[in-house]
């Protein structure tokens, strides 16, 4: 059991890294240009030239899983910073106003947003704004904001009832400045744990809408579209589903794998589960 | 406690208040003329501004608006432009499909995960509790719509087993329905399972480590008994909880599936509603399942205000 | 068949009874047929959905003349007719004896109404353009109608056959969105919304019979799950099939039969004229040469598809091959935008749904690419798609299939969404609608695709091929497609 931890967070940072690197890696290097179409050279299977084979337009596989990493990370990692960047402020708001009108109005205003059907609502900003990765990202964000906010009032709830904000009160600071110097410091492992399975949650959610269209548009290659455009091909080039999906798998497993033992690390005491 | 009842009330109306504005204000922003879509390439201009006139579609927003909400208050969900027949009728029918698939779903990953999470907790640390842990944490990543496809050409395409999608109707008989939703049930339930197995597992966890456990361990209650009376029943809470949030997630959530599966469910409606631009549709649907999210957040609210006297206080 | 058949014993048990003592061997009379788009009504003189006419066209309902399988006009509810010497005035004799499916008779006051009500000024019918040439609508008897034109028009009996120009009656249309009732050798029985349409035999139909009992129309819009269904044998006919990408396992299977056929539908990069650099000829031009058609038609449709040099169907006998005007040759192509100056622009590419737009756009997208033209992909919904490009003309270049027949006349509106304003052209047009005679037609026609072509007014990319998938006993499935339509009253199963 105790040993447990580290294996899964060894496992967990390696295969996320993974993916970063290859994602990074495509900025400057390519095995091929994911802009090259070559009719001619289509659905071939894994060879010398092409690691992973190329796909229906001739496009090599692997190139196209590399920028797809990027893709999904990038939506995935601004979405969770959208969703931190109004959930936290909200939470702390709410923590530093307990029992108040502010706190009840943000936590009703959480219990709204999380009433919506997600997915329905991405496909009607989409509607609206025209299908791009930039509206990918808003949709997640939205939906990224309330759970940060509740996991920052819950954090931040517990941090106000210690001794030393009491004594920070009493030498005169300010709630915002209590907020900002002390309380979140100290929820901040909350965050990164919270943060980082969120993160996992946006990599699915990025597919999700891209795979039915939704996300960022072509030339630019990205898991969820791949997989839904090869998918008809499954029963001959079965390499083309499969791969996009394992990529997805392997980075959602990654990042869950990192964020739980991260949590166990962190804050043996917080072994709560999602 | 009428307080209590009475402020989360007026919470409860002010949230669909909001709710039902902000519904109506995203819908009126989608561009796309319904009229136009039904239309199609050729349509003259006369001819679009006729039907528009038929479909109702005239009048300011604010008038709209309130003829919108003032007809679902009396239970009018208007009439879908594309296909003339009553929201509420289309609603009613594709809940008959999309209900039993979320229960199915739901009992399906509910018998799965809670005797699995059961027998992680009891083994913490095993061969058996690691296995647990590794699949449920694969069942998390796997996208559900990967996952019912290789469904797809495994049991209906390889082995034919079952047909690929669609429904028969119920009329058809019950066996043949619920073979058609055996697929895209266990599509929606292996995450919704995965999950709840952990939640279940580290829920039962928690009871075990509580001191009265200890103690009654200790005393020399037997640990398949101290299992089934004590963790098991307490860790029933926040297991129920997460249930209940699935099945309303499943709901609407089931969209991708049931595209795959072509399901005539409530999501694809929804769906549809959407390109097709019958948005009286989309925007009704869209706030009934907001209402009934709402309505159970509200009933929550209430009983644990009955469990627990503090929280009346809050 | 797999278990998973949903046919009601009693089917079988009628059919035994029919058939005599032969139950085991009784071919299969019931069917069901897969459509990717589901129809929004069933009203197909209110509404323009190609999926309506899918359904109801030759099976529910009836017009005076009707499209036949290899595209020409044959009589339906008019036995025969005769035309005015001056060609403006045509009387219709109609069947005797045929009923709408409610038990009314169909006579010469029903078609005055169906024709009145589609030419009317609160018309929603989508092809009104098919009536404005209609001066009167007179009942000389209960089985003769007399329609006179304004102008004479060589396409009018064409024009009756249109799914648009069906005859509905006073009693029932206005039901007719939810519960339409025809003339044709099947009744509606029901609409499961989202799922499926059920047609069931008309045992009073006034015309042959047909072999069918009941057919069901599954709309299955995902090209994957068509894929499956059709694989596994959920569906026994799938006309339009979209996934031509496996085409070639169904081939390989004796289970199936792939019926490949033309459609009426030209496959074109439209080029929105007015648009900056865009209105320069030079530059069509120069994306006219950019683009390799074959690759477009290897690429996105897996080889189905003929390539078209100008907008006119090739199976049409006045069709010319224009494809020469404009050969993939990139180094033209960039010479043209040198000679322009426009290196290094960029145009917004608005795509569609179908898998055409989708898949050729991005073909087209690198094509365009390799002689400097950048391009902005956009895929869009239809809907908006209608409102942005169609409508709005907000845009540089799309990629549309034009299904009706024989519209080359769209070109002669300078306010359609391209904006190709010719005078010339419009001069042909109208030409075209005064000529009677066939060899003045045929000349002013291919005039009229030379000069569009010369123009480069769009990127003329393939004739769209229809490609169907039917299980291997199916008999009597239409090849081509003339008109949108899945007539069913001439199929049957084998044993």
């Amino acid at each position: 059991m105790r040993f447990r931890l580290p294996v899964a967070l060894v496992a967990g940072c390696l295969l996320t890294s993974l993916f970063l690197l290859a994602a990074l890696v495509s900025f400057l290097w390519t095995p091929h240009a994911v802009e090259s179409l070559n009719i001619a050279a289509r659905l071939q299977p894994p060879s010398g030239d092409h690691l992973l084979g190329t796909d229906h337009f001739g496009r090599d596989m692997l190139s196209m899983l590399m920028v797809g990493a990027r893709t999904s990370i990038a939506v995935a990692i601004v979405a969770v910073g959208i969703g931190m960047g109004l959930g936290v402020p909200l939470g702390l708001l709410a923590a530093a106003n307990r029992g108040g009108w502010l706190d009840d109005l943000v936590m009703r205003g959480n219990d709204l947003v999380f009433a919506f059907p997600s997915l329905v609502i991405a496909i009607l900003i989409t509607a609206v704004f025209g299908p791009s990765a930039f509206n990918a990202i808003l949709a997640i964000g939205i939906f990224n904001t309330p759970v940060f906010a509740r996991v920052t009032r819950g954090g931040a709830l517990a941090v106000w009832t210690q001794d030393f904000i009491l004594a920070a009160r009493v030498s005169g600071k300010g709630a915002t400045r209590i907020s900002i110097e002390h309380i979140l410091p100290n929820i901040a492992n909350l965050l990164i744990v919270q943060g980082t399975i969120q993160f996992s949650l946006g990599i699915l959610a990025e597919a999700g809408l891209s795979y039915v269209g939704l996300g960022a548009q072509p030339p630019l290659p990205s898991w969820g579209r791949m997989l839904a455009d090869s998918q008809t091909m499954i029963s001959f080039a079965p390499h083309l589903a499969v791969l996009p999906g394992l990529a997805i798998i392997a980075t959602v497993l990654g990042l869950n794998l990192t964020g739980d033992g991260l949590r166990d690390l962190l804050d043996p005491r917080l072994r709560r589960q999602r | 406690m009428l307080s209590y009842i009475l402020s989360r009330l007026v919470a409860l109306l002010a949230s669909l208040a909001v709710a039902s504005v902000i519904i109506f204000v995203m819908i009126e922003m989608v561009p796309g003329d319904p009229a136009a879509f039904m239309l199609g390439l050729n349509a003259a201009p006369d001819t679009v501004a006729a039907l528009r006139a038929e479909l109702g579609l005239g009048g300011s927003p604010v008038e709209r608006y309130l003829r919108w909400v003032g007809g679902m208050a009396q239970g009018d969900f208007g009439i879908s432009y594309t296909y003339q027949v009553p929201v509420a009728e289309l609603v009613a029918a594709r809940l008959m499909v999309s209900l039993p698939l979320a229960v199915m779903a739901l009992l399906l990953s509910t018998l799965i995960a809670l005797p699995v999470g059961l027998y992680a907790a009891s083994r913490r640390g095993s061969a058996g509790d690691w296995s647990v842990m590794g699949i449920t944490q694969l069942g998390i990543a796997i996208p559900n719509f990967w996952f019912a496809m290789i469904l797809v050409v495994i049991f209906a395409i390889q082995l034919r087993w079952f047909s690929a999608g669609g429904f028969p109707g119920w009329e058809a008989g019950f066996l043949a329905c619920l073979k058609a939703l055996v697929l895209p049930a266990v599509a929606l339930a292996l995450p919704q399972a995965s999950i709840l197995a952990r939640v279940m597992r580290s829920a039962v966890l928690e009871v075990l480590d509580q001191d009265y456990i200890r103690t009654a361990r200790a005393k020399g209650l037997s640990r398949r008994r101290t299992l089934t009376d004590h963790a098991f029943r307490n860790a029933l809470i926040p297991v129920l909880t997460i249930i209940g949030l699935q099945f309303s997630f499943l709901i609407a959530g089931a969209i991708i599936i049931e595209n795959v599966f072509f399901l005539p469910g409530l999501g694809r409606l929804v769906f549809q509603g959407i390109t097709q631009r019958d948005l009286i549709v989309v925007e009704s649907v869209v706030m009934l399942l907001v209402f009934a999210v709402i309505l159970v957040n509200f009933m929550v609210d209430i009983a644990y205000g009955i469990a627990d006297p503090r929280l009346r206080r809050r | 068949m797999t278990s998973t058949r949903t046919a009601p014993a009693w089917i079988a048990l009628a059919v035994a009874t029919v058939m005599g003592a032969q139950t085991a061997l009784a071919a299969q009379t019931s069917i069901t047929v897969g459509m990717q788009l589901e129809p929004p009504n069933l009203d197909p003189t209110g509404g323009a959905a190609a999926a309506i006419d899918e359904v109801v066209y030759a099976n529910v309902f009836e017009g005076l003349t009707r499209y036949r399988a290899d595209g020409s006009v044959a009589p339906a509810l008019a036995k025969s007719w005769t035309i005015s010497d001056d060609g403006l005035v045509y009387t219709f004799a109609l069947h005797s004896g045929v009923k709408f499916h409610d038990g009314s008779a169909m006579d010469a006051e029903d078609v005055k109404f169906s024709l009145d009500r589609a030419r009317a000024e609160d018309s929603t019918n989508a092809q009104k353009r098919l009536f404005t040439g209609i001066a009167s609508v007179d009942v000389v008897d209960p089985m003769t109608v007399k329609i006179t034109l304004s102008n004479p028009d060589g396409g009018f009996i064409t024009n009756l056959a249109w799914g648009d120009a069906v005859i509905v009656a006073p009693e029932s249309i206005d039901a007719a969105k939810t519960a339409p009732v025809g003339t044709g050798p099947f009744t509606f029985s029901r609409w499961v919304q989202g799922d499926r349409v059920e047609l069931a035999r008309n045992p009073n139909y006034w015309g042959d019979a047909v072999a069918l009992e009941k057919a069901t129309f599954k709309f299955i819009s995902d090209p994957t799950a068509a894929f499956a269904a059709m694989m596994a044998g959920d569906i026994d006919a799938f006309p339009g099939y979209p996934a031509p990408e496996t085409l070639p396992q169904f081939e390989a299977d004796p289970r199936f039969r792939v019926i490949v056929g033309s459609t009426e539908g030209e496959t074109i990069l439209s080029t929105n004229n007015k648009a900056e650099h865009l209105s320069d000829i030079r530059i069509r031009q120069a994306i006219a040469h950019a683009i390799d058609r074959q690759a477009i038609i290897d690429g996105a449709m897996f080889g189905f598809g003929t390539p078209i040099g100008t907008h006119f169907a090739p199976h049409n006998p006045d069709y010319v091959d224009l494809t020469g005007g404009s050969m993939h040759d990139p180094d033209r192509a960039r010479a043209l935008l040198k000679e322009a100056g426009a290196e290094n622009i960029t145009l917004s590419l608005k795509l569609p749904p179908p898998s055409y737009a989708r898949r050729g756009g991005e073909i087209i997208a690198a094509q365009l690419r390799e002689v400097g033209i950048g391009t902005e992909i956009e895929n869009l919904e239809w809907a908006q798609w209608l409102e942005q490009v169609f409508r709005g003309k907000d845009f540089d270049l799309t990629i549309v299939s034009h299904t009706e027949p024989m519209d080359i006349g769209i070109y002669a509106n300078p306010d359609y969404y391209f904006q190709y304003d010719s005078a010339d052209f419009q001069g042909l047009i109208n030409d075209l609608k005064l000529a009677s005679d066939p060899a003045e037609r045929r000349s002013l026609l291919q005039a009229a695709q030379r000069r569009i072509a010369d123009d480069y007014v769009n990127g003329y990319l393939f004739q769209l091929a229809r490609t169907g998938v039917a299980n291997a006993k199916i008999n009597g499935l239409w090849e081509n497609a003339p008109t949108q339509a899945n007539d069913l009253t001439g199929v049957s199963w084998s044993d």
